[in-house]
């Protein structure tokens, strides 16, 4: 993100100390994580010593410091999904990606998290890739449903590569 | 669009929006719920369109997406007027004959209506399926006749009436009498009156005074704030703006949770709208009264639905509590005085003022009046959102709405009030619901998450789950919460793997004691609850654990043996495919051969189950 980039969304809230929150989550939607460049340049502007800004950074689940996956793997992990084998789904994403939560695959595709509720607990056990709910998951669906991801990758590479 | 300066314009625009209507026209609704949405709509939706485009431009039949109807079991689910026919489980591909048939000809579909499912008789209307008849749909009713992002429809519904009868024919103390003599409760889990919250805000001195909503609606399972959001967000508004005139606030806020960007989104719309109409910003409706609304999006932290943690959000800092020596309503928001509400709560407001709160007093328990939203789930038949009269009986919503347990499975248990709150067993099932009556036997009403759980579910393992999410949850500031819920947790994981001892239940108690008292916050303070209700009902259970070294429901993985039972298997070789471990062995069959039945290894094994979901003849055994 270029500097400009990053003094339009301060802009937004009108430079103000009280939006931290939501500038950072807006630059967390854009580059799918916090570069450190970036947080330093937030807190120039806002004059924020950088230490607050860490701690609110590493305090809230929705921030990341680290770069993220091209497609994000969000396993719900809210009761009524748990009662139903959310565990079960998740360990087998785990074994079939080869990461933990939090972690992001090798080659960049995947990245892992889990997330307390999404709120569509009658479709429950939910995992949502890049935002889309995959209802009523079992582990024995999870690798055909991660494979559509994966495949996918390779078809665009492919269709550029004949373009 | 218009700029009303008056009541009396408002009830124009309302007529001049109604006399455009014709209920006998064809209208189609979809339900556009989240939960709906899990399962498809969208594309209904756009088959619809593409429908409509094609054969209908020009002769009027509607097309509608609403808010959440609640039977997300159901979904996608979808409504056609003016007979109100109710398909479920509409697929893209049926929607082609719906126009054809249902919406031009009149005829109806039997394949998509909703079977009774005692005597399997076609339902028709929705009014008539059993899920929807023992509700009381107040709050909620509406969601299903209005799109979020038109404000004509949520006027046309009789929306903003209460608003302006507020602004014209009340006092601000009036207003306060009536939410008081109504006596509604805060529906965010304390259940503290919100009259007496108001009347203490308006009497605290300042000019400056905030309202806020507190949309962080973080118990996992509970879902109906999202979906009032989602779905009527108006109706949460009119709420704010009534409570902010009997206040005597200007500044609003809405704190929503960052994983409902659906709500944000219809939220900001509703926002935009009312303001361009005259029913928020400067001069609302000619009254002279200002009030604005923003919206704070949250970072995903639980504790932040804590009132002192979400302002401290609100201002840009960490969501840390504090102490309440000096309680909000005094100091809260920047050091001004502040009242908090629930989604629920607010949407509560314009009821009692348009009904009155003798109306709304008939409804309900002597301790808790109206109706509030549970969103059931878990091991339920129908799981959805159902709006119920408070002290209707638990029986009652887990068989009567719910359609009792799924695969003729036994009820073990509820869980009520989200990490918070406890287990209430099935020799409590009779318990009517209403918020003295849940803390008495030692759950709480909480935000109003209900899952339902059956004899597969383990109660070490839900206490475990549990105190999980609060040790990931606390925030840390006391070191009876951050230490306590983290040494609770490892008793349990030891206790679920196989190593507990005798002496851990007792020790359990403790911790949970010392977690409780010791603690600042209603998180900390309540974060044992999950350990000592399921201790409390299910000691035995947790003693099977420990003694017997045994999972009664079988679902602690370290405690079972996977076996294949060879006289139901058929060699069909399914099992080894999936196995991770490659711990099953056999011969598969062929089409000549008989094949030979396959075997687990139990030193390989890591007991996933994988093999029991993939196996089609119920030839795998567990122990």
């Amino acid at each position: 993100m270029t500097h400009s980039e990053i003094d339009a969304i301060i802009d937004r809230y009108k430079g103000k100390e009280s939006s931290i929150l939501a500038i950072l989550q807006d630059i967390q939607a854009k580059e799918k994580y916090l570069p450190k460049e970036t947080l330093e340049h937030v807190g120039g502007r806002l004059r924020i010593p950088i230490n607050k800004i860490y701690r609110i950074a590493t305090f809230y689940r929705a921030f990341s410091l680290m770069p993220r996956g091209q497609h994000e793997v969000c396993v719900c992990m809210g009761t009524a999904c748990h009662v139903r084998g959310a565990q079960r789904v998740l360990d087998q994403i785990k074994l079939g990606l080869g990461i933990r939560p939090g972690e992001t695959t090798k080659d960049r595709n995947f990245t892992l998290e889990t997330v307390n509720c999404l709120g569509v607990c009658a479709a429950g056990p939910v995992v949502a890739i890049d935002g889309q709910y995959f209802g009523k998951m079992s582990s024995a669906k999870v690798d055909g449903t991660l494979k559509k991801f994966s495949s996918d990758k390779k078809k665009k590479e492919g269709a550029n590569g004949k373009a | 669009m218009v700029r009303l300066s008056s009541p009396q314009e408002l009830g124009k625009y309302r007529d001049e929006i109604l006399s455009k209507r014709n209920p006998d026209q064809s209208l189609i609704t979809v339900c556009g719920g989240t939960g709906c949405h899990a399962s498809g709509c969208h594309a209904v939706v756009d088959a619809f369109k593409k429908v409509l485009h094609e054969k209908a431009s020009g002769n009027g039949i509607g097309l509608r997406v609403t808010g959440c109807h609640g039977f997300c079991e159901r979904g996608p689910l979808v409504v056609i007027q003016p007979k109100k026919v109710f398909y479920q489980k509409v697929k893209p591909e049926d929607v082609p004959t719906i126009f054809q048939e249902t919406v031009l000809n009149g005829k109806i579909l039997e394949g998509l209506l909703y079977d009774h499912p005692v005597t399997g008789e076609k339902i028709i209307s929705e009014e008539e399926v059993p899920f929807y008849q023992k509700q009381r749909r107040i709050i909620f009713g509406n969601n299903g006749n209005i799109d979020p992002t038109q404000i004509e429809d949520y006027l046309a519904v009789g929306g903003y009436q209460a608003l302006a009868k507020a602004l014209f024919s009340m006092k601000p103390e009036e207003i306060i009498r009536e939410v008081k003599k109504a006596n509604l409760r805060g529906r965010g889990g304390g259940g503290f009156p919100a009259g007496l919250k108001w009347e203490q805000c308006r009497n605290a001195p300042g000019n400056i005074k905030y309202v806020i909503c507190n949309a962080d609606e973080g118990d996992p399972g509970a879902y109906m704030d999202r979906s009032l959001l989602e779905g009527n967000p108006h109706s949460v508004l009119e709420g704010m703006i009534i409570g902010a005139f009997a206040i005597g606030s200007h500044e609003g806020y809405v704190y929503v949770r960052n994983e409902y960007p659906l709500a944000v989104e219809n939220l900001g719309i509703a926002i935009r709208q009312a303001e361009e109409v005259g029913l928020l910003g400067k001069n609302i409706l000619g009254s002279g009264f200002d009030f604005e609304v923003r919206v704070s999006r949250g970072g995903g932290a639980f504790v932040c639905g804590e009132s002192t943690a979400l302002m401290a959000s609100i201002e840009g800092n960490v969501g840390e509590p504090r102490a309440k020596h000096i309680h909000t309503v005094i100091s809260g928001l920047w050091d001004k005085p502040t009242n908090l509400n629930n989604v629920e709560t607010w949407a509560n407001v314009p009821v009692i003022i348009n009904e009155g709160a003798d109306w709304y007093g008939r409804i309900g328990t002597e301790g808790s009046k109206g109706t509030k939203i549970f969103s059931l789930v878990g091991k339920v038949n129908n799981t959805g959102l159902v709006e119920v009269p408070m002290g209707i009986t638990l029986r009652e919503i887990v068989y009567d709405i719910g359609g009792g347990i799924p695969d003729g499975k036994g009820f073990k248990a509820v869980q009520t009030g989200g990490p918070s709150g406890g287990c209430i067993p099935e020799s409590m099932i009779d318990l009517p619901v209403d918020f003295d009556r849940l803390t008495e036997v030692g759950s709480m009403m909480g935000s109003g998450g209900m899952i339902v759980m059956d004899e597969t579910t383990c109660m070490v393992d839900v206490a475990k789950y549990f105190m999980n999410f609060l040790k990931d949850e606390s925030c840390g500031k006391c070191t009876s919460c951050r230490e306590g819920t983290k040494r609770m947790h490892e008793i349990l994981t030891e206790i679920s793997e196989g190593r507990g001892k005798p002496e851990h239940i007792d020790l359990l108690e403790e911790l949970g004691w010392v977690t409780m008292e010791a603690s600042l916050c209603a998180l900390g303070g309540t974060a044992p609850n999950p350990a000592l209700s399921t201790i409390k009902y299910f000691r035995k259970e947790y003693e099977e654990h420990i003694l017997n070294r045994r999972c009664p429901a079988k679902v602690c993985r370290a405690l079972l043996h996977y076996r294949i039972l060879s006289e139901l298997c058929t060699a069909c070789g399914r099992c080894a495919k999936v196995c991770p471990e490659k711990a099953i062995t056999g011969i598969q069959k062929t089409k000549k051969e008989k094949g030979k039945p396959f075997e687990i290894d139990p030193v390989k094994c890591i007991q996933c189950g994988m093999c029991l979901e993939t196996c089609k003849f119920d030839a795998v055994e567990v122990e």
